[in-house]
């Protein structure tokens, strides 16, 4: 099949100067030229060639206990520091363990570049020892993937992999790399601008189309900015604030989202959906006009999306055209990259004063802001995030687990700037936290970085505690510990009559645990320890894990019950009686 | 309703497998997937006949276009079009059915490939409907085998040259 491709290459005689390298050799020379610092994976047989040129090469290796965990570390990384994620695995075992990495990295649009061994080309197809077909597995859950089957292919396939994982709407990409590939020798290629046919991201949206999204903005009475990740993907975060700002317009951001536009700035509205402010769920439900970017309607987003945001006419911003009109119908839609459409869109849009609009969501914020109870004796869990908060304001990176901790730890954190919460949104992946601040610490070694984790999710990938203090990484983590898969818990309660069937958990002392990794463990049992334990932390230079043990059946308010419409939210009377 | 879709792909291992498992991740109703080269070695072009609305056939178009390998997507979705699908077919011919049968065969401009001692093979192209209609004729007397690829289909050249 791929003959004439050969044909084509082989067309090009290459210069007789440069250098004849080993596969190996021409991997780690390729990986530096697309400017890769630093690399997560995990040794095994047929990457042992690979590694073999690592041993020399300019590169901070890191090496974790699992390959899901080195590829949470590429993904937290790459959100970090805006670069690309880079990933190493075996074959077989290796490369299945990275699936959740890369579904993960796959859902959020985060760019990264996977290598994997395979076995040697004449084994591929008979089952030999650690085979799997590696690209047939992550064909659904990547961007691209590949298999290099000649060595004249390989340098071209790297170059590749790097402009697709890095452009457009980013994610991840998948090289397989048989070992007699890794042996072979080939002449080292010059640098070429990539050519995909097929691949052509549009990246400058439509004259006309942004002009009728400055015009239907212009005549808008209540407009509301909806922003997701793709903001953030596209360091848009100065371009959205002038926006907000010249058109007059309130932000409310997705869980991925959240750090495009500072909390604390009158016009933000926070998060919306599921566990969004009840003024930002309101807001969108009786605004004239949505103005989409970088995001994708997502459903715990959009709540019951007949009845989502009824009135309004939607603009939609995005770099993938196949997210536009995908889960709503669409108005106006501008494909393209957010930086430019948004600056683009600045110059078109006048100021307006749009009071009673703004009267409106301000009575809606004093009426709703988010409470909880601060006179309990026990330790409320959103009492740990905002004590954190007081202690490091927008100094620090936080990264989070999934679950409950996670909604809080978007609900009561405040989030200043991009590229300063790290979560998982699209997937959902529980065990992300210490990973992903495992490798936002090595992307910002200068920078506080602390995982705001859950029990359970601390469970599934607390063995990473290792590699932070192998690599003296002084991340911190502070887990909201409950006892319980603490969302599952409350749907049960809340769907399921209260029937807490397998969600509670026997923990383990994790201070034992973190101290047992090398690591420094403090436990909280009292509220009146959680501030000076914060401190401690703080002050740490050593990996540390902070245990709180917060009230156990805690619920996160409000909440949008799924097949319900955004405005149809539980728990504001809970916030009421607080007021 | 029917919708045809025409991709032209990257000749490359793996194309196929990833079309047709973005199909099944998205839960699109594939009816037909034809594959063949074109004139460049180079590129494959296959058609695809989807079942769905137009909300539906939008977002096959958009996420087809989304694949790498994926070069260029044409929607025939309102547009005449030239559609013929290829079908081989045994059937029983008993001695004193015979001339009916040839007779079918020459009615429904079809062409007998082979000829055995209880049987003829029967080659016949053409668009979908006829194709039913000659099966449907063909059932009295005993369809042995038949098999048919998918839908294959140009746009009509006055057509293409304007909207292309």
């Amino acid at each position: 099949m791929s003959k004439s491709a050969h044909q084509k290459d082989s067309a090009q005689t290459p210069s007789s100067e440069l250098p004849i390298k080993t596969g190996a050799e021409i991997i780690v020379d390729t990986l530096i030229e697309q400017g890769v610092d630093t690399m997560f994976g995990y040794l095994g047989g047929v990457v042992l060639p690979l590694f073999d040129k690592l041993y020399d090469a300019p590169i901070n290796f890191i090496i974790p206990r699992h390959e899901q965990g080195g590829c949470h570390m590429a993904d937290g990384y790459a959100r970090a520091s805006g670069k690309v994620g880079c990933i190493v695995a075996t074959s077989g075992p290796g490369a299945c363990n990275l699936i959740t990495g890369i579904a993960n990295a796959m859902m959020d649009s985060v760019p990264m570049v996977c290598l994997t061994g395979q076995v040697r080309t004449d084994l591929i197809g008979n089952d030999a020892f650690q085979e799997a077909d590696t690209t047939g597995i992550t064909r659904p859950i990547t961007k691209h993937n590949m298999i290099v089957k000649d060595i004249k292919d390989l340098q071209r396939s790297i170059r590749e992999a790097f402009f697709i994982a890095k452009t457009g709407r980013p994610g991840p990409v998948l090289i397989d790399i048989p070992v007699d590939i890794e042996i072979a020798k080939y002449q080292l290629q010059p640098l070429e601008e990539v050519t995909l046919p097929g691949y052509k991201p549009q990246e400058k949206g439509h004259h006309r189309q942004i002009k009728m999204a400055a015009e239907a903005i212009n005549k808008s009475e209540r407009p509301v900015l909806y922003v997701g990740g793709g903001v953030i993907a596209s360091n848009a975060s100065e371009e959205l604030r002038e926006l907000a700002k010249k058109a007059n317009l309130p932000v409310t951001m997705t869980l991925l989202g959240l750090g495009s536009y500072d909390q604390r700035e009158p016009h933000s509205l926070d998060m919306l959906g599921m566990h969004g402010t009840a003024y930002a769920n309101f807001a969108v439900q009786e605004c004239d006009l949505m103005i989409a970017v970088g995001s994708r309607f997502d459903d715990r987003v959009t709540g019951k999306i007949k009845t989502f945001a009824p009135n309004a006419k939607f603009i939609h911003i995005d770099i993938d055209p196949a997210s536009i009109s995908k889960n709503v119908n669409v108005h106006i839609p501008v494909v393209g990259d957010a930086k430019y459409i948004l600056s683009e869109l600045t110059k078109e849009v006048q100021h307006k004063d749009r009071k009673p609009w703004f009267d409106k969501i301000a009575d809606w914020k004093s009426r709703y802001s988010m409470k909880y109870d601060t006179k309990s004796p026990n330790i409320k869990p959103q009492y740990v995030i905002e004590q954190i908060w007081e202690a490091t304001k927008n100094n620090a990176i936080i990264v989070t687990g999934v679950g409950q901790h996670q909604m809080w730890a978007a609900q009561f954190y405040k989030h200043t700037q991009p590229r300063h919460f790290i979560t998982s949104g699209g997937l959902g992946t529980m065990g992300f936290g210490l990973p992903a601040a495992i490798g936002a610490q090595v992307a910002k070694p200068d920078s506080l970085v602390i995982d705001i984790d859950g029990d359970s999710s601390f469970n599934m990938t607390m063995n990473e505690l290792c590699t932070a203090v192998q690599y003296e990484l002084p991340i911190k983590v502070c887990i909201i510990n409950n006892g319980y898969m603490g969302m599952v818990r409350q749907w049960q309660e809340l769907f399921y009559g209260k029937r807490y069937s397998k969600s509670s958990l026997k923990n383990p002392q994790f201070a034992a645990v973190a101290e047992a990794f090398g690591a420094v463990g403090i436990t909280v049992d009292k509220k009146s320890e959680v501030k000076t334990a914060i401190a401690k932390m703080l002050a740490e230079k050593r990996p540390c894990v902070v245990d709180f043990r917060v009230e156990r059946e805690e619920n996160v308010w409000p909440m949008v019950p799924t097949g319900k419409s955004l405005h149809e939210m539980d728990g504001l009377d809970i916030f009421e009686s607080m007021a | 309703m029917k919708h045809i879709i025409s991709a032209l792909v990257q000749n490359r291992p793996g194309v196929l497998a990833h079309v047709a498992g973005m199909f099944a991740a998205r839960a699109f109703n594939i009816d037909s997937l034809a594959v063949g080269r074109t004139d460049d070695p180079a590129l494959s072009r296959m058609t695809i006949v989807v079942v769905g609305d137009d909300k539906v056939v939008e977002q096959v178009r958009k996420q087809l276009a989304k694949i790498i390998d994926v070069v260029k997507i044409q929607d025939f979705s309102g547009r005449e079009v030239v559609a013929r699908d290829l079908m081989l077919m045994c059937v029983h011919t008993p001695p004193e059915k015979r001339h009916e049968i040839l007779a079918l065969v020459e009615m429904f401009k079809a062409k007998v490939v082979d000829i055995g001692q209880k049987f003829v093979m029967v080659e016949f192209t053409g668009p979908e409907e006829k194709i039913e209609s000659f099966v449907e004729a063909c059932q009295p007397y005993g369809i042995k085998n038949m098999v048919r690829t998918g839908t294959i289909a140009m746009a009509k050249f006055s057509q293409t040259t304007s909207e292309d």
